[in-house]
């Protein structure tokens, strides 16, 4: 029940792009086409569990015991770089279809707030081990689903004429404030 | 001359926020007041000055294969000292802005200088281009929590000048998109008609 709840506040309520405003970059970046956006997604949600595994265990046994707290910032970013360069290595040698999908969004990831926002909420939410996995997953997920939604709707734009300075950027954001309105119906859920 | 433009180009031409769209998660979390923006604006810019000016004084010692993470490890060090002295000197701001200020290490922009301006050039310029692009951004938050400020809770800076709350729409999370797609394209057509 209680992971259920974590699923739903992370997915719906508390979604990390719209409620959150984390991962605003790759959001607008990549969400002019419906399937890089869909690759986006399984790139950061890979990227974030296993992120968020690692630098929870650093956290509870490498800095806490040893009073670094104040390290947190440039350790985690470090393991995130790391990690998504190993993730790369990997991928190419183990799956070099699942590379072909994910790949060229992989580079993309080091500098998305949001994995590294969902690691350091972990921490503040003082979530156990089980829970941090269920919590970075759904967060992947609420990420995908605004992603996917605004894609989608960007994709049908395209045959609308626009007024001429709000094309682009602009009407991109119009949009996804509007889908923003849209989740705060879901405040109050959990 | 030449020095004067790398520090005015971040302010309007090239402004970070209104015509590069970089650093978008700080620009829409933390400006629903004219305070706060100002604050997030100057604490990345403090950043920005300190990481251009160390990277472009080892930019010719470190190899080109390991550059990006030493970029990240000079500015995570100096988001670590902005961090602690906030958490010191301005606790009230540091609760407001919390998980933003940790994330100045991903904003694209304080790495996209690093890497595109500063690792080419000399120290003063580098500055300078910090100071100018940081200004540019602190300016764009600084109009965006105004915005948001005034129309949201009928206030500027704290100081009431309607009765009741305002469209509290725009302190809230739909608010944060739609003032800056409108403020983006006006200056979109301020800048054309310069242009």
């Amino acid at each position: 029940m209680e992971y259920f709840v974590i699923l739903i506040s992370a997915i719906f309520v508390n979604n990390i792009v719209l409620a959150k405003f984390l991962g605003i970059c790759p959001f607008m970046g990549v969400s002019s086409r419906l399937e890089t956006s869909v690759g986006m997604t399984g790139a950061v949600a890979f990227v974030m569990v296993l992120a968020t595994i690692v630098t929870y265990l650093l956290q509870y046994y490498v800095l806490n015991p040893l009073g670094l707290g104040f390290m947190q910032t440039i350790t985690f970013i470090l393991v995130i770089a790391a990690l998504v360069q190993m993730v790369e290595i990997v991928l190419k040698k183990v799956s070099p279809e699942l590379y072909q999908a994910l790949g060229i969004f992989l580079p993309l990831i080091t500098t998305n707030c949001a994995v590294l926002g969902v690691a350091i909420l972990t921490i503040q939410g003082k979530y156990n081990l089980p829970e941090a996995v269920v919590f970075s997953f759904s967060t992947a997920l609420g990420f995908g689903l605004a992603l996917v939604l605004l894609s989608s709707i960007r994709e049908a734009l395209d045959m609308v004429e626009v007024p001429k300075g709000m094309k682009g950027i602009p009407i991109a954001f119009v949009v996804a404030g509007i889908l923003a309105m849209a989740f705060m119906g879901f405040a109050g859920l959990v | 001359m030449n020095q004067w433009k790398n520090f005015s180009k971040g302010l309007i031409a090239e402004n970070a926020i209104f015509v590069q769209v970089l650093g978008m998660c700080p620009t829409l979390g933390t400006t629903t007041s004219a305070y706060n923006g100002l604050g997030m604006g100057l604490a990345t810019t403090f950043v920005l000055v300190m990481s251009n000016i160390v990277v472009s004084m080892v930019r010719n010692y470190i190899p080109d294969k390991v550059r990006i993470p030493s970029f990240i490890v000079i500015i995570a060090s100096f988001v670590t000292v902005v961090e602690l002295t906030m958490q010191a000197y301005l606790p009230a701001l540091f609760e407001e802005l919390g998980l933003f200020i940790p994330l100045i290490v991903v904003n694209c922009l304080v790495l996209g200088r690093a890497e595109a301006f500063a690792s080419k050039n000399t120290i003063w310029s580098s500055t300078l281009d910090g100071l100018g692009m940081g200004l540019g951004f602190t300016l764009a938050l600084f109009m965006l929590g105004s915005v948001r400020e005034i129309l949201g809770s009928g206030s500027w800076f704290g100081l009431k000048f309607i009765q009741g709350d305002g469209m509290l729409l725009f302190v809230l999370a739909p608010g944060a998109f739609l003032a800056l797609a409108y403020l983006i394209a006006i200056m979109n057509k301020f800048n054309r008609k310069n242009a």
